[in-house]
């Protein structure tokens, strides 16, 4: 049932323009569109403020250890298993 | 909490973490806080009392948290507290810097019938970073008093109080005789749920309505049961078997709900933001990225950490060595010989327990407390500054081998001053109980100032040249061995299972001298209250068994067990039982190893006879052994009555103390073997 939701979820948005966090380089900015990763997961990163539609700005990734994301105001650092199940719209400046 | 009894209030103090709540709770009671642990838990609690216009004020200071969900220990001992214990009013420091985020834990308090006032903390950085809040704006919007605060400076910290006291007698606006400039009527504002989501939550509420069970509020615990709260889930499974079904139903239908519950808080707290801070430019590059290209750089970073850490070694050294030494000589030194003299002629035997056993175990631990007080210091004032989050961003690579992720760092790293602060400090950084336990397991492991006292006295004795090189070799070994133990750990008994890395980078600040003293004090206080019981009491009972029955080490218990083993120790090139005991003695203290060989040597005391009649005992091979086996042997006592302590579990404490057993005599075995191997004299 979990499967078919997230699968349902997947279709609703446009894969091309879906990104996860972790291909994101520095100096990039995009909004959230969907958490993976289970609930308690999505849960907790979302009351840090990486809420559906939220804006985020990449700091800093240098394609090894975590990553760090600039997200209402404030920078959270994510591990890189983390940041690959925040999946992103990348927004052209 | 008694009604009844107004003069006595209760007053928790909640908030994020990074938001110079501390400092806030430091400026208002001083020295006069208890800190100790949530009952039960390993979560640090602190109380202080004070009085305030001739009230007896009990400030409660709740763990650090971002929300109240029931994610982490902390953020249930919040909620818990709140709804259980009922304060007469909850104080929220909220960081001018970071607003929106900060406002979350306020959409959230506002959902608990209880008064909050909000103390916005950190103007000064806001501004600094080019953002203005105003906070009568806020107030407005909120419907809560909103109090502006630079805390570092005492700015405004007596204001918060008289708001809190305001709101908590919650008078006709009129009949307030104080007239503060920030008092507004506390009629909150309250975020609600999306218009798609009232009407699950209108059915969850009548479904609970009436079975709520006291003293939780029943529109909260729908409103947590739609989040998918797992706690009150239970809560709710245990206490109303009969409508659970149906309540389950339900949830099942919205499980995807919290998303929504949560992105409309912030939406909510958006609202409330967007009147009262003027954002800056974009673009606008600021000191903490500045800083941070350099302290997070995967190469640059890890230079800085190393040089950093180094500062602080060379520091607690230069500084605090010379203070031990001196301690030493001229207090434990004196005083051993002023008990010797005193009570020998009453009776050998109580000259013996207070010099050997109470002296010599207890009272060496606490000479080391200077280098603990500028260990503290030194990493207080990297905490304060905001540093300590860049350490473990940048040991978070290197940390994920052993499935730990960079939080782990810091407590290990403590443990290069001692390992019990290490022990203590695990749980209280960590926030999964797997990544705890296994950071207390690694802790022993990290050698402390003790062992590495023993190796600067024997590596030159034993090596004279090449002790600087052998030093460092078996210091290096040593960290080698822990992160083999961890990746073994990890694997084996984990299952690979890893820790989710979230962590928040504050932004820099000028650290606060109040904040870094008081937390030196405290750190310093626990160290010592624990020196003064647990370890007196096992320095006796092991100074015992090195005395009975005979009155002598060579024919005690303890030289027993050392012959008894002695067969083992030929493996590591160590037959000799006198050096087993060393081993063993180092039980009460490391630097016991030294005093002991210095007895059964018969040398007397631990001067250069000692180590030409070691070097003419041991060889090369059977030295190196020997030194390996000390740096990785069983914790200290103190180390081991705190791992008891802090995993509440003898399972665990039990094989700990196993494990470091096994992997000393595996290395030492491994070390002598390999040198008799390669032809190095034994």
């Amino acid at each position: 049932m979990q499967d078919e939701k997230s699968l349902a979820r997947k279709a609703m948005v446009r894969p091309d323009s879906m990104q996860m966090l972790i291909d994101l380089e520095a100096g990039a900015r995009g909004v959230v569109r969907q958490l993976r990763g289970g609930n308690e997961f999505a849960n907790r990163i979302a009351t840090l403020g990486f809420t559906i539609g939220a804006e985020i700005s990449v700091i800093q990734n240098y394609g090894r250890g975590p990553v760090i994301v600039a997200v209402r105001d404030t920078r959270v650092a994510l591990g890189r298993g983390e940041a690959a199940k925040v999946l992103v719209e990348v927004v052209r400046a | 909490m008694d009604d009844s009894t107004r003069n006595s209030i209760t007053v928790a103090l909640a908030g994020q973490p990074n938001v110079g709540k501390s400092t806030v709770f430091n400026m208002l009671t001083g020295l006069s806080q208890h800190v100790g642990n949530w009952p039960g838990k390993t979560v640090e609690q602190k109380l202080g009392e004070f009085s305030q216009d001739g009230r007896a004020v009990r400030l409660v200071d709740l763990p650090g948290i971002y929300s109240l969900t029931a994610n982490s220990e902390e953020e249930r001992i919040a909620r818990d507290f709140i709804i259980r214990e009922r304060p007469d009013v909850v104080v929220v420091i909220a960081n001018a810097a970071a607003l929106e985020r900060n406002l979350y834990l306020v959409a959230e308090l506002l959902a608990l019938p209880v008064p909050i006032v909000v103390g916005l903390n950190m103007l000064d950085v806001a501004e600094r970073h080019g953002l203005r809040v105003e906070p009568h704006v806020l107030a407005a919007t909120l419907g809560v008093p909103v109090v502006p605060l630079i805390a570092s400076k005492n700015k405004g910290v007596r204001d918060l109080l008289d708001a809190a006291l305001y709101v908590m007698d919650a008078p006709a606006p009129e009949s307030c005789t104080r007239k503060c400039a920030f008092c507004t009527e506390f009629a909150p504002n309250r975020p609600t749920i999306r218009a798609e989501h009232r009407p699950v939550l209108e059915q969850i509420r009548t479904l609970v309505h009436g079975r709520v069970p006291l003293p939780y509020p029943e529109d909260w615990v729908a409103l947590k049961l739609l989040e998918g709260d797992a706690e009150i889930a239970r809560l709710m499974h245990e206490t109303t078997p009969d409508v659970w079904e149906r309540i389950h139903a339900v949830l099942l239908q919205h499980e995807d709900a919290y998303l929504d519950i949560v992105g409309g808080r912030y939406e909510w707290v958006e609202r409330m933001v967007r009147a009262a801070v003027v954002h800056p430019r974009t673009g606008v590059v600021c000191l903490t990225d500045r800083v941070d290209r350099v302290a997070t750089h995967p190469l640059w970073g890890l230079a800085l950490l190393l040089g950093l850490f180094g500062l602080v070694f060379w520091l607690t050294y230069t500084v605090a060595m010379p203070i031990v030494d001196w301690l030493d000589a001229a207090l434990i030194g004196p005083l051993t010989e002023w008990v010797n003299a005193t009570f020998t002629p009453v009776s050998p035997w109580l000259a013996g327990l207070i010099a050997d056993g109470i002296l010599g175990g207890a009272g060496t631990v606490l000479t080391f407390v200077p280098i603990l007080v500028i260990f503290f210091a030194a990493l207080g004032a990297l905490e304060d500054v905001g540093y300590m989050a860049r350490a473990a961003y940048v040991m978070d690579r290197f940390m994920h081998w052993m499935g730990l992720h960079g939080k782990s760092f810091l407590p290990l790293f403590l443990g290069f001053g001692c390992n019990v602060p290490a022990v203590i400090g695990a749980p209280r950084i960590m926030d999964d109980r797997r990544a705890r336990l296994l950071t207390i397991l690694l802790a022993p492991l990290v050698p402390c100032t003790a062992r590495l006292a023993v190796i600067a006295f024997l590596a030159p004795a034993f090596f004279g040249r090449a002790a600087t090189l052998v030093s460092w070799g078996l210091v290096a070994a040593n960290l080698a061995i822990l992160a083999l133990v961890g990746i073994a750990i990890n694997r084996l008994i984990f299952k690979g299972v890893h820790t989710a890395f979230i962590m928040e980078m504050p932004l820099y600040h000028l650290p606060n001298a109040r904040t870094i003293g008081l937390s030196v004090w405290h750190n310093t206080v626990a160290f010592i209250q624990k020196a003064g019981t647990i370890i007196v009491v096992v320095s006796i009972v092991i100074w015992a068994l090195s005395m009975l029955p005979g009155g002598d080490v060579e024919g005690s218990l303890l030289a027993g067990l050392g012959r008894g083993l002695s067969p083992l120790g030929g493996w590591m090139g160590l037959s000799d039982w006198r050096l087993i005991v060393a081993l063993l003695t180092s039980f009460i203290a490391k630097e016991n190893t030294i005093a002991t060989l210095g007895i059964l040597y018969g040398s007397g005391e631990a001067d250069a006879g000692l180590a030409e009649q070691l070097t003419g005992v041991l060889g090369p091979a059977a030295a190196l052994a020997f030194l390996v086996v000390q740096m990785t042997f069983i914790p200290c006592v103190a180390t081991v009555a705190v791992i008891k302590q802090e995993t509440a579990s003898w399972k665990w404490t039990v094989f700990s103390v196993c494990l470091l057993l096994a992997i000393s005599f595996a290395a030492g075995s491994a070390v002598y073997q390999t040198a008799v191997f390669f032809n190095i004299p034994r």
